[in-house]
């Protein structure tokens, strides 16, 4: 205890804090012209995004949401759970919410994915990057949300713009992070063979490494998505429009069925959005698992029903079709 | 002029490779150099020189960096020093342009694990050195279509590599490397990762395709048995260095130092050593004109049971046996000719010592070793046979 309190005492008391607000008022004195811009665009793009879910009957937008889903899964679950819940979202009066706050996090999602992949490309190929980026990331996931909120709103202002923007920055470390995972797990050999019969840097990269890549690839969008949804609704408490504001109102004014309906359409979206996502993130394989089903042979369809990777995947059932082929 | 010539081809491993080549130039191993520097030296000092249409292995276990020397040739690792030129260019000094079209047009590569591309069909995959030389869409479809069919996969282009086995698979790898006729074929551990009777099939696929097409390959094994089968010669490589060149037989035959020794003492020595390495010289041979007791004599000093019998072109007219010879002095014959009998053996001077086996077990005398023009030029005694097949160094008079 004494030794605490020694330390205390004999420690200089940094003044982070004001350092950091004198960092503030300086970036905003001197780069204000570049914050206005940037509430200027943003703001602009999701002004767009909020007219084409906000103008459409709700019952068309249903329609498309619900043909989405089938396009994505190719089975009847989630368009049937799209119907009802979206159905259920309209009879609560919170349909319109709703798609403000799926406006904010298309934006954010896709700024996101925009910046986060070709960092997370950058990342993979330089060793340097890779180690200069990871502290960034560790302090932009773990800083909590609402220092973000407090930070956006400083700079630009209260509104969609900063909602958008903190849900950029606390969402895409995920796109960063599993882009860069998922090119440094494509098979080595691989990328060898591409080298080897003289592809340049950039066919290795689009016509090997990001398409093998495409699984992470998307399961880091699908984390962005869920992020930015999360943060999305914190913005709520800086003045962001939808279902984080009805939650914000409802809080405030412990008005619980409030809470409850803005709750109810939190995880209606989050669901929708993570099936959806997850879906197209698993297409590929579901490409080249129906193209084994054409082919007549079972044993082929056991093995690509379970192993992705080609590599070696099925010496147990090579034998005897091999002497087939041969004989 | 050689093909591709290798000179002095190093790969030191680590940042500081200079003190590394330091030591290395006074000889000291591997060990030492890790011991001393923590750099890995990987490869030192190689020096090859492979011809035109050679099927020319490189051997070593694990470790003796024989992965590093084929990735050199291509740069797919960058040598620390030394030279590799192909066709007399240069390679080590090339831009990454000039080195991408040298790669394109000239060298090709099929890998251990396949690496083939998963999200392409198998016709794209053959296709795709094509690809990236910029052939049109057609002519690459026709062109991959070709080597599919020289590989027997002609029916399963549009599949997924996923739904072929894995010796399917290494078709499709090999389809590539041939698809862009290369001049020289890289091949690294290629049949290793396949079991052992898909191994054998592909070894006599690429053996009958190597017959028809004559290319250049520089083929990697840890597997000395393939070696065997596959190589005109084989490099041994023990930690980066090389052991010993020469042919299959050359090394079983006259293995340079222990190591190698110890490495071919389980080789399939049947299969790869013939009656040229195990016979040995005729100690004497008979005229049809000579008498019964002149060889019977002889017979009986040698401790032999049969001779043969030549005409003057050194041609085998038959055996004569101490049997026959015996009862043929009984009734007064005068000379050999009509005593000689038809049984014996005779091997050509490539018969490996499998097929000698067999003919040694019903032969009471050595078996003859003939060449071309049907001249007796030695002779493989059964216990010759039998000593060669064991592990034991073989004498070679030749």
């Amino acid at each position: 205890m004494r030794e605490i309190t020694l330390a205390q005492n004999v420690l200089p008391e940094l003044p982070i804090g004001d350092g950091a607000e004198a960092v503030i008022d300086w970036l905003t004195d001197r780069l204000g012209w570049l914050f206005t811009g940037i509430r200027g665009g943003v703001g602009g793009i999701v002004d767009v995004a909020e007219w084409l879910l906000t103008t459409p009957s709700p019952y068309v937008l249903i329609a498309l949401f619900t043909l989405l889903a089938f396009v994505a899964t190719r089975s009847w679950g989630l368009p049937l759970f799209t119907v009802l819940t979206f159905l259920l979202l309209e009879s609560m009066g919170r349909f319109p919410e709703a798609m403000q706050t799926l406006a904010l996090v298309l934006v954010a999602t896709v700024l996101a994915v925009l910046i986060g992949i070709p960092l997370g490309i950058w990342a993979a190929r330089n060793e340097k990057v890779s180690v200069a980026i990871k502290p960034v990331l560790d302090f932009m996931q773990t800083m909590p949300s609402f220092v973000y909120l407090l930070l956006a709103v400083v700079f630009f202002r209260i509104g969609r713009v900063p909602g958008v923007m903190s849900a950029l920055i606390f969402a895409m470390p995920p796109a960063v992070r599993l882009t860069e995972l998922g090119i440094r797990q494509v098979d080595k050999e691989v990328v060898e063979a591409a080298n080897a019969f003289g592809a340049r840097p950039r066919e290795v990269l689009t016509g090997v490494q990001l398409p093998l890549a495409r699984a992470s690839i998307m399961a880091g969008v699908n984390q962005v998505i869920m992020l930015s949804l999360s943060m999305v609704v914190i913005a709520g408490l800086g003045g962001a429009p939808g279902l984080g504001a009805t939650v914000v109102r409802a809080v405030t004014g412990m008005n619980i069925g409030m809470g409850i309906e803005g709750g109810i359409g939190v995880v209606i979206l989050a669901i929708y959005l993570d099936r959806v996502t997850a879906a197209f993130g698993r297409e590929g394989r579901g490409r080249r698992r129906s193209a084994a089903k054409a082919s007549t042979d079972e044993a082929s369809l056991s093995q690509s029903d379970d192993t992705d990777d080609s590599e070696g995947s099925d010496q147990a059932t090579s034998d005897d079709r091999d002497r087939s082929i041969s004989s | 002029m050689s093909k591709l010539r290798v000179s002095e081809l190093t790969k030191v491993f680590g940042s500081r490779p200079k003190h590394a080549l330091e030591l290395m130039k006074q000889g000291r191993s591997r060990a030492e150099i890790l011991e001393a520097t923590g750099q890995l030296l990987a490869v030192a000092e190689v020096d090859l020189e492979i011809e035109e249409g050679e099927l020319f292995v490189i051997m070593g276990l694990s470790g003796s960096g024989k992965s590093t020397v084929i990735r050199m040739l291509n740069r797919l690792i960058e040598p620390t020093a030394g030279t590799v030129e192909l066709d007399g260019e240069h390679i080590d000094e090339l831009d990454p342009a000039a080195l991408r079209s040298v790669r394109q047009r000239k060298l090709s590569m099929v890998f251990q694990h396949f690496a083939l591309f998963p999200h392409r069909t198998v016709g794209e995959n053959a296709a795709y050195g094509l690809k990236v030389q910029g052939v049109e869409e057609d002519e690459r479809r026709t062109r991959a279509l070709e080597a599919l069919e020289t590989v027997g996969l002609g029916d399963r282009v549009d599949a997924y590599p996923n739904e072929l086995s894995g010796g399917m698979q290494q078709r499709v790898g090999l389809a590539r490397g041939l698809a862009t006729k290369a001049d020289i074929m890289l091949m690294d551990e290629p049949f290793s990762a396949l079991d052992p009777l898909i191994r054998r099939d592909m070894q006599d696929l690429l053996a009958t395709l190597q017959s028809e097409l004559s290319r250049t390959i520089v083929f990697i094994t840890h597997d000395l048995n393939e070696a065997m089968r596959l190589g005109d010669r084989i490099c041994v490589l023990k930690d980066g260095r090389v052991v010993q060149v020469g042919t299959g037989p050359e090394i079983i035959a006259n293995p340079a130092d222990d190591y190698v020794a110890d490495f071919v003492s389980d080789v399939d020595r049947s299969r790869v050593l013939t009656a040229e390495q195990t016979m040995r010289a005729v100690r004497r041979t008979f005229s049809p004109g000579d008498k019964p007791r002149t060889v019977l004599d002889w017979l009986d000093e040698q401790e032999f049971s049969g001779a043969y019998v030549v005409d003057r072109d050194k041609r085998i007219l038959g055996v004569a046996r101490d049997d026959r010879l015996a009862s043929g002095l009984r009734s007064g014959a005068t000379s050999i000719a009509d005593l000689l009998t038809q049984d014996y053996a005779t091997a050509r001077h490539d018969t490996p010592l499998a097929d000698l086996a067999g003919m040694a077990a019903n032969s009471t005398v050595p078996i003859a070793v003939t060449d071309d023009t049907g001249q007796l030029f030695g002779v493989v005694p059964r216990a010759r046979l039998l000593a060669a097949l064991s592990s034991e160094e073989v004498e070679v008079d030749a």
